[in-house]
């Protein structure tokens, strides 16, 4: 793998991250419990569009093979996606959603803090810009994280069984393949075994003040970053692709 | 056409509003980075969020704020470094904001002044609001809610 290669195969992964996380969440509009959730909820996956089409259109330009941020985002086949298995998971009831994104975004503050110290001027640039909104979704995830594990006696079994359930899927997001070690080496990219540590403290704190308990050490679910998805994901793009699968080149 | 100039371009823009916050220019905002005029027109944009929708209507009314001006080669250029923060925008942007009903970022960790009557006994509703640069407060002097444009 070249160079430039592996800077797009890692631009990707960020982009597909950001997309299907999107995705998922724009599955929630409208169906929050209350109404300051529902604007949480859209405006933080607007965060996440808007990161995923700055990501996409760098991809195109260091491709440059005439494709758009939507080819890649519509014409692309599932596994040609890099994201996390972590991101595509089902959404579950308010505490699996509310868990699954506390563990990606705890990830992603700390590889995006990395990213605005790497060579790449591009993709540092677009690291600072993401880095302070996912700051911002971070603290409120992690209040409701707090809020629902040490509520009621029914919220904290429930949103521990979304961590005992989920945990399996963390595993992923800190195993080097040759694209990270590429970014690491010759970009001064993130360095994943640090990341994992630092993953593990906040999270760590966070369970502790919530009242839950960690999941103990597992087998990890992985494939994701190499494309292998689990059964949800082909049903999140088959609706996400729809329209442009079945009248190309729509536009509003 | 004649030749235009920097400055000429600057005042020009000063009349294209935020989509979103019709009271403020984009100047007023601190988007817009760097007017270049080699020939055409060079405007530099930065995004205030990563998907803020206006960001598409604000280009599109700068390329026709300058067209009717009778510039024909115009070009508009993304810049996303620095990134933009609340402190862009300027202390003309932050009085109108109030004036309009919508208390300007806090500088610091000053209280949140109420636009209508300055109490700063004030209360945090949401966090969140009508865009997602705004955070629903109210006033408890006088009671009235106002929208409290968030600090980043």
């Amino acid at each position: 793998m070249s160079r430039d290669e592996a800077v797009i195969a890692y631009v990707l992964r960020l982009a597909d991250n950001a997309l299907i996380l999107a995705q998922r969440m724009i599955e929630l509009v409208t169906a929050k419990p209350e109404l300051e959730e529902e604007l949480a909820n859209a405006n933080f996956a607007l965060d996440f569009i808007g990161q995923a089409r700055m990501l996409y259109s760098y991809a195109a330009e260091l491709e440059g093979a005439g494709r758009s941020e939507d080819d890649f985002a519509f014409m692309r086949d599932g596994n040609e996606f890099r994201n996390l298995l972590l991101i595509e998971q089902p959404n579950g009831h308010f505490g699996d959603s509310i868990v699954r994104q506390y563990l990606f975004e705890a990830f992603y503050v700390h590889q995006l803090d990395a990213l605005t110290r790497c060579k790449d001027q591009r993709i540092a640039e677009i690291a600072a810009r993401a880095i302070k909104e996912v700051r911002y979704h971070l603290r409120h995830i992690s209040h409701w994280l707090i809020r629902l594990g040490d509520g009621t006696d029914e919220s904290h079994q429930r949103v521990q069984a979304s961590l005992d359930e989920l945990w399996r899927f963390t595993g992923e997001m800190f195993v080097s393949d040759e694209v990270d070690v590429a970014i690491r080496d010759n970009l001064a990219g993130p360095d994943l075994e640090a990341i994992a540590a630092l993953w593990k403290r906040d999270v760590e704190d966070v369970i502790a003040e919530a009242t839950l308990q960690l999941p103990e050490d597992q087998w990890m679910a992985r494939g994701g970053k190499q494309g292998q998805h689990s059964e949800h994901f082909g049903f999140l793009i088959a609706e996400m692709q729809f329209l442009q699968r079945s009248y190309a080149g729509a536009s509003w | 056409m004649a030749a235009v100039s920097r400055e000429q371009v600057y005042e020009w823009l000063a009349d294209v509003p935020d989509p979103e916050i019709p009271v403020l220019s984009i100047l007023d905002l601190g988007i817009v980075r760097d007017v270049s005029v080699n020939g055409g027109v060079t405007v530099s944009l930065t995004p205030t969020y990563s998907g803020c929708p206006a960001t598409e209507v604000i280009e599109s009314s700068v390329l026709a704020a300058l067209e009717k001006k009778g510039i024909e080669s115009i070009a508009i250029k993304r810049v996303l470094s620095p990134p933009w923060t609340t402190d862009w925008i300027s202390d003309a942007g932050r009085e109108k904001l109030r004036e309009y009903g919508i208390a300007p970022p806090a500088r610091a960790s000053r209280a949140i002044a109420c636009p209508q009557c300055e109490s700063l006994h004030t209360e945090r509703i949401s966090e969140f609001g009508s865009t997602a640069c705004k955070a629903a407060w109210r006033c408890r002097d006088c009671l009235e809610p106002f929208e409290y444009f968030k600090c980043l």
